[in-house]
């Protein structure tokens, strides 16, 4: 296997027309690393990959693999391969020659890429169906193909475009963890676009949230979920409430805020914050407690809708000036005592937990 | 089981089969039957001659005919083949929006909104000797005289028969080259591909099922024509339909009706070795 390649972007932009799909995103990417580019649909997610592939011009910007600039090489001299979302396998080929494809292209004789394909399809476990089309296989099957077909070729990056939203939820577990182990062993860079935070957080050793077109935060899933930088990425990552208020005055390290028609809450002070600055807190959802609160450090909801999920029970809770808010309870407490539809509740949270986000 | 339960599917199918049966099955049936009476110059006899196909397949005039027309039916395949695949070509993956692949589409379609005997004869004063062509060509002093060979010629025959057909062969090749997923190009390239070998390689191999049908239209309209070949060739070459067309004006009806037979048996090999070459299923 060849090695791995660090992926740079350098103030990167594509416009179509007079849109712009992504706008001047910079993000360095270590080689080795698993990167997934993570964003709801229109992000600019997918445009960036394709940049990076090469199967979309760049309007703007510099693409770095390695020490080499490949804004204007084609796909195949890039040293990248991608793998696609629908996996476009060629349905009028068998395995072996769907893997052996750039092969072929490339001129090798029939027999050692036949011998080349056959053992890259070993290596994916798919031997026994060497001979198959690609119709005759199932969607993991199909994915697994693909992958081989991608690394034939020995790419420095693997590329993936959303490959897993084929799967069924079964499935798409199983393979998450294959892509997570063919990517520890083969130590290449793979850059992994999808709308699924879950899927992000199993897999990714970088996590980018994009929102349109440009990269709200690029850390490790850890990071991101422990200390999102904006109000979109607390909110697009889920399972944190996020409370916009302005601010009502500084002391003693602490920001009292107030949310317009709600509670006044207060926060740790970050620097530069003054009175009448808008403010927004992310306070993760399971780490709220039913109980009285200390001032500024909780309020009273009343409960608007009831989730079982298994091991937890997600309640959500109607607050003046706050649109959405929710507590995760531990199963077994909450039907200790369960709540009902219109109950006032008081909620608290502990100071720590309190996360001041920035704005985008 | 109820009796209408039992009676229902049959019932079903009826349709379909009284349509196939009445305007398929019986006349082919006749035209067997047919071909094994006899005649003489006023009136056909119910007999059982095999006459008819002696006179049919030992005739040296039969052998030639069958060759022409074969030679018209490749020479309009390979032409049609040519120029209908790339323009659906260019129809799929260069005409950029639904819209105007529409409307191109629709252009295509433009001259069969007159009848076919139209469309030859208005061949004729652009291609005669005094004909629009020659006189530009001649005024222009790019050749010294008119040319023969435009009009009434098989060069002429060959020229209406792509001018009729090719939408023939433009309308199943570029419906499967639209069903074609883009991505698949995308990933060709992605492995490195030209766009020749990309031609080569994926366009081809998936575009032969629109290539096989649209050879069966061409084939089997070319093998039968007779009007084109009469009013383009002005008389000067024969094709099997043309043959047909002459015994049946001299009543010659159980002569027609055993070349028809053979001509049928012909086209039927014909279209069953395209069938056999390429799997056509996939786009039924």
């Amino acid at each position: 296997m060849s090695k791995a390649a660090a992926v740079e972007l350098a103030a990167v932009t594509k416009r179509y027309g007079t849109s712009v799909a992504v706008d001047r995103i910079s993000l360095k990417i270590k080689a080795g690393t698993y990167c997934c580019l993570l964003g709801p649909s229109g992000c600019g997610k997918t445009s960036t990959l394709r940049m990076i592939a090469g199967h979309e011009t760049v309007s703007d910007g510099d693409i770095r693999l390695g020490d080499t600039v490949v804004n204007d090489l084609p796909p195949a001299r890039r040293g990248t391969a991608m793998m696609f979302q629908s996996y476009a396998l060629f349905p009028h080929l068998d395995l072996v020659d769907n893997v052996a494809f750039s092969l072929k292209m490339k001129g090798v004789a029939r027999e050692e890429r036949r011998e080349k394909a056959l053992a890259m399809l070993g290596l994916m476990e798919m031997t026994p169906y060497a001979s198959r089309r690609p119709a005759q296989l199932s969607g993991g099957q199909q994915q697994r193909v693909a992958l081989a077909r991608a690394l034939i070729t020995d790419p420095q990056a693997l590329l993936l475009d959303e490959p897993l939203s084929a799967l069924d939820p079964f499935l798409k577990i199983r393979m998450r963890a294959e892509l997570k182990r063919l990517q520890a062993s083969l130590g290449i860079t793979f850059i992994h676009v999808t709308h699924s935070q879950e899927e992000a957080m199993a897999l990714a050793d970088l996590a980018v949230v994009m929102n349109g077109g440009r990269i709200e935060q690029a850390a490790h899933p850890r990071d991101l979920f422990n200390r999102p930088a904006t109000p979109f990425v607390a909110r697009f990552l889920g399972d944190h409430n996020v409370i916009e208020g302005r601010v009502a005055a500084v002391a003693d390290g602490l920001v009292r805020f107030e949310v317009p028609g709600g509670p006044t809450l207060t926060a740790p002070a970050i620097a530069g914050t003054e009175a009448g600055a808008p403010i927004a807190v992310a306070v993760r959802t399971d780490k709220i407690r039913l109980g009285a609160a200390p001032d500024g450090l909780g309020f009273t909801g009343l409960v608007s809708n009831v989730e079982y999920r298994g091991s937890t029970v997600q309640v959500a809770f109607a607050v003046p000036g706050i649109d959405d808010f929710a507590v995760s309870l531990d199963e077994a407490d909450f039907y200790r005592a369960p709540l009902a539809l219109g109950d006032a509740v008081p909620l608290v949270w502990a100071p720590e937990h309190v996360h001041v986000l920035g704005h985008a | 089981m109820t009796f209408a339960h039992r009676v229902a599917p049959y019932l079903q199918a009826l349709p379909l089969t009284l349509i196939l049966g009445v305007f398929l099955v019986v006349p082919i049936a006749v035209i067997v039957m047919v071909s094994f009476w006899d005649y003489d110059s006023i009136r056909i006899y119910p007999d059982f001659v095999t006459f008819n196909y002696e006179e049919t397949l030992f005739s040296f005039v039969t052998w030639k005919t069958y060759l022409n027309t074969l030679k018209f039916t490749f020479i309009v395949w390979a032409i049609t083949l040519f120029v209908g695949f790339w323009v659906a070509y260019f129809l799929a993956f260069h005409v950029r929006t639904a819209t105007m692949q529409t409307v191109l589409f629709l252009v295509c379609t433009v001259p069969f909104l007159t009848s076919n005997i139209i469309r030859m004869i208005s061949w004729i004063p652009f291609l005669g000797r005094n004909g629009l062509l020659n006189t530009a060509l001649v005024d222009a002093g790019i050749v010294p005289a008119p040319l023969e060979f435009l009009l009434f010629s098989e060069f002429a025959v060959v020229l209406a028969m792509v001018h009729l057909y090719t939408l023939f062969m433009v309308t199943p090749i570029f419906n499967t080259l639209m069903r074609i997923d883009r991505a698949l190009i995308e990933a060709a390239r992605d492995a490195g591909a030209s766009g020749f070998q990309i031609l080569t390689n994926v366009i081809l191999p998936l575009a032969k099922p629109g290539i096989a049908i649209g050879s069966i239209f061409v084939v089997t309209l070319v093998m039968g024509d007779f009007i084109t070949v009469r009013f383009m060739s002005g008389g000067q070459s024969a094709s099997v339909g043309l043959m047909m067309a002459n015994q049946i004006s001299l009543l010659q009806y159980p002569a027609a009706a055993a070349n028809a037979v053979v001509l049928l048996v012909v086209v039927l090999m014909i279209v069953a070795a395209i069938v056999r070459v390429v799997d056509i299923r996939k786009e039924l």
